[in-house]
């Protein structure tokens, strides 16, 4: 039995200068490319599926399996971009992690970069986070410096450059093929798929798009072994993971636990709710993933659990919401979120999530009419499975899960306002004037 | 309802041509080409280059747009075109400092909402425009990932967390009266044009400022410390093929 928490990307978070390579090298950081230079490519590829690493971006797609798909025969160069372009709502694991151990993905990307023949690797990380980039560039130079990075890396003949790259607000571009796209010098928009990243990708060449979180693991499964990684997690989602708490518990944040613990158990950790108030709703994977209520505290948070649940594992952001929130306006909120970023490619979601909004600004105000619940149902139904990409899916997702779990508070949305049902001022973490608490 | 849309981007059109005015000199060219060769493909450069022009112009200029399109050879429509889609690309100049308060849906609920109309009211200005004084711009922004520290602001892309409203009417006073602020989790401010110099790919030398992380980052590293919790020792498992087969 694994403890309940497992602390592998997060245990020298908080130590003086952990970002530093002089403090990441002492903890036995850099240890684990001097084993995957003793490897061959195709061993390391080998290696990580056998750990069954699954990306942890939000779909859950096997790391390994993703890089056996690039075709070593195709004469292109082969490009790593690691996601770093964290926006999903909810989520905020990768940037901590950047921030407080940015070697761990530096040394991560130079083994995944190695195991799939790549000699150019980028960061793509978001623009809003300066001094995540500032840590980024000064992990890069330190490991040139070092010689880990640039021509015939501590001697075995591999050269590998790391770009680190600033997006510059689109959440879209966390979408890998927006992202390739983006990082072409281009607007952040979706390409038709096939053909895969893999095969015609950055640069029309074979490219490897992975999570942050993703590669950050890869160093441990190097030096600890596939085994290792295998024996903590569930049947089917191995590994230890980051999962993220927000909203309305005593103690929100990070807590990286084999995959599988349950949201009863992370309030737990967190102290549990608000004081006097209980959970009504909450994401397991950020905003695009369908909200589940008390019923799911004690379903694992692993791939196969959600799954069963109607729902998905997402990124593992669990955002809390307790009984004195509106489901109507944070419906609306996130399906805004969406209106907003969507790139404006496809007409169902161009179109469809300015329809939404519209819709729900009237359940919000006890405008609708009757019938308006079927509506919004029908215009869902004509968003998702209908665009290039999962940002349609992922803005019908949280409108319909509502809907299931809560028609009857859309319903009241025919009369009476959401401030009115749930006054906004007591779901505020603090005293507003006026407000007697 | 009418059924007509009203743009959610009311002055999003274009980039702003009536403003010819410019900062950008041979230095800056200089270093947008700079940035053009440390990629693959000179054209990957051009986000970092559009963030390099709004540190010299304070927004996205004509100029800047002309000299993009001909460092990298391309249609200075091509370069309006990726800059009007960004949200980090503004066409009015930005404030000295620009200060963003987050109304996502957990934000928004968890007093979001409520911290951005005090700050509306406080610089008297509203969301997307800047003090007639120039010192700050104000947004509403999306999601910025840091959930755990809700609600959240920040000012030139550094972070602002657990903001209540006596804190953002600290922190804006503090901006308006040019005093010195640090992020609880970042650097110094500096300013919102020297923030996108960085952004381009020009550090600042500030990264070792500020800690290593904040205390919700932390928060299940010191349950598992306290309670002795930790990953399973690499020894307790058997070694995997792959790794027999190395040594």
């Amino acid at each position: 039995m694994t403890d309940m928490l497992t602390p592998v990307l997060s245990a020298q978070w908080g130590e003086d200068k952990s970002w530093k390579l002089a403090r990441y090298e002492a903890t036995g950081g850099y240890r684990a490319i001097r084993k995957a230079f003793d490897m061959k490519p195709e061993d390391l590829v080998s290696l990580v599926k056998d750990a069954n690493l699954r990306g942890r971006g939000g779909a859950g797609f096997p790391t390994g399996m993703k890089w056996s798909f690039v075709p070593q025969d195709n004469p292109n160069p082969k490009y790593l971009v690691v996601n770093a372009d964290e926006s999903e709502p909810g989520t905020c694991k990768d940037i901590p992690l950047m921030m407080a151990n940015p070697h761990v993905l530096v040394e991560g990307i130079i083994i995944s970069s190695y195991a799939i023949n790549c000699h150019t690797a980028f960061i793509y990380c978001r623009g809003e986070v300066l001094h995540v980039i500032r840590r980024l560039q000064q992990a890069v130079r330190e490991a040139y410096a070092a010689g880990y990075l640039g021509k015939n890396i501590l001697g075995t003949g591999y050269d590998l450059d790391i770009i680190v790259h600033a997006g510059a607000g689109a959440y879209i571009c966390g979408e890998e093929t927006a992202l390739l796209d983006s990082l072409e010098g281009r607007r952040g928009q979706p390409r038709l798929r096939p053909p895969f990243p893999a095969v015609a990708g950055l640069y029309a060449s074979p490219t490897v798009v992975n999570n942050v979180e993703s590669i950050a693991s890869v160093p441990a499964i190097v030096d600890n072994g596939a085994a290792w990684f295998q024996s903590m997690g569930t049947e089917k989602s191995k590994g230890f993971t980051l999962y993220s708490v927000s909203g309305h518990v005593k103690r929100p944040g990070q807590f990286e636990a084999p995959m599988g613990i349950t949201l009863r158990q992370l309030i737990d950790l967190g102290g549990g709710m608000r004081d006097g108030h209980e959970l009504k709703f909450f994401t397991p994977g950020g905003s695009s993933t369908p909200i589940l209520t008390a019923e799911g505290l004690d379903i694992p948070l692993d791939y196969e659990g959600m799954a069963a649940a109607g729902t998905m594992l997402g990124t593992k952001a669990l955002q809390v919401f307790d009984d004195t929130t509106s489901v109507v306006r944070t419906t609306l909120r996130f399906v805004e979120f969406y209106k907003h970023e969507s790139c404006g490619k496809c007409t169902p979601c161009r179109e469809g999530s300015w329809w939404l909004v519209q819709l729900l600004m009237k359940f919000e105000a006890g405008q609708a009419e009757e019938g308006d619940v079927d509506k919004l149902l029908d215009i869902c139904d004509n968003i998702g499975g209908r665009s290039f990409c999962a940002l349609a899916d992922g803005a019908v997702a949280c409108v319909t899960s509502a809907v299931k779990h809560f028609r009857e508070e859309f319903e009241q949305g025919y009369h009476t306002p959401a401030w009115e049902l749930f006054p906004y001022e007591k779901s505020a973490l603090f005293a507003v004037e006026g407000d007697p608490r | 309802m009418s059924g007509h849309f009203e743009s959610h981007f009311p002055e999003s059109g274009s980039v702003d041509y009536s403003d010819q005015s410019t900062n950008i000199d041979e230095t800056t060219i200089a270093e947008l080409r700079e940035l053009a060769s440390r990629y693959p493909q000179p054209r990957s450069a051009l986000l970092p280059m559009l963030h390099l022009v709004q540190s010299v112009d304070g927004r996205v200029s004509p100029r800047g747009i002309e000299v993009c399109a001909d460092v990298l050879g391309i249609t200075t429509a091509q370069v309006s075109g990726v800059a009007t889609f960004y949200t980090m690309y503004k066409r009015r100049p930005a404030g000295h400092h620009h200060l963003g308060v987050c109304t996502t849906a957990l934000c928004a609920v968890m007093g979001g909402d409520i911290l951005l109309d005090r700050a509306k009211a406080k610089l008297g200005i509203d969301e997307g425009q800047t003090t007639p004084c120039g010192k700050v711009s104000l947004e509403r922004l999306e999601c910025n990932a840091a959930c755990d520290f809700a609600p959240v602001a920040m000012v030139n892309w550094e972070f602002f967390d657990n903001m209540d409203p006596a804190k953002m009417d600290e922190l804006i006073d503090k901006l308006m009266n040019g005093e010195e602020v640090v992020s609880p989790r970042g650097a110094t401010l500096t300013s919102w044009k020297e923030a996108e110099r960085v952004l381009a790919g020009f550090p600042d030398g500030r990264a070792d400022e500020g800690p290593s992380a904040g205390p919700a980052s932390l928060l299940g590293r010191e349950l598992a410390r306290d309670n002795n919790w930790n990953a399973p020792s690499a020894d307790a498992t058997p070694a995997a093929p792959e790794e027999e087969a190395a040594k």
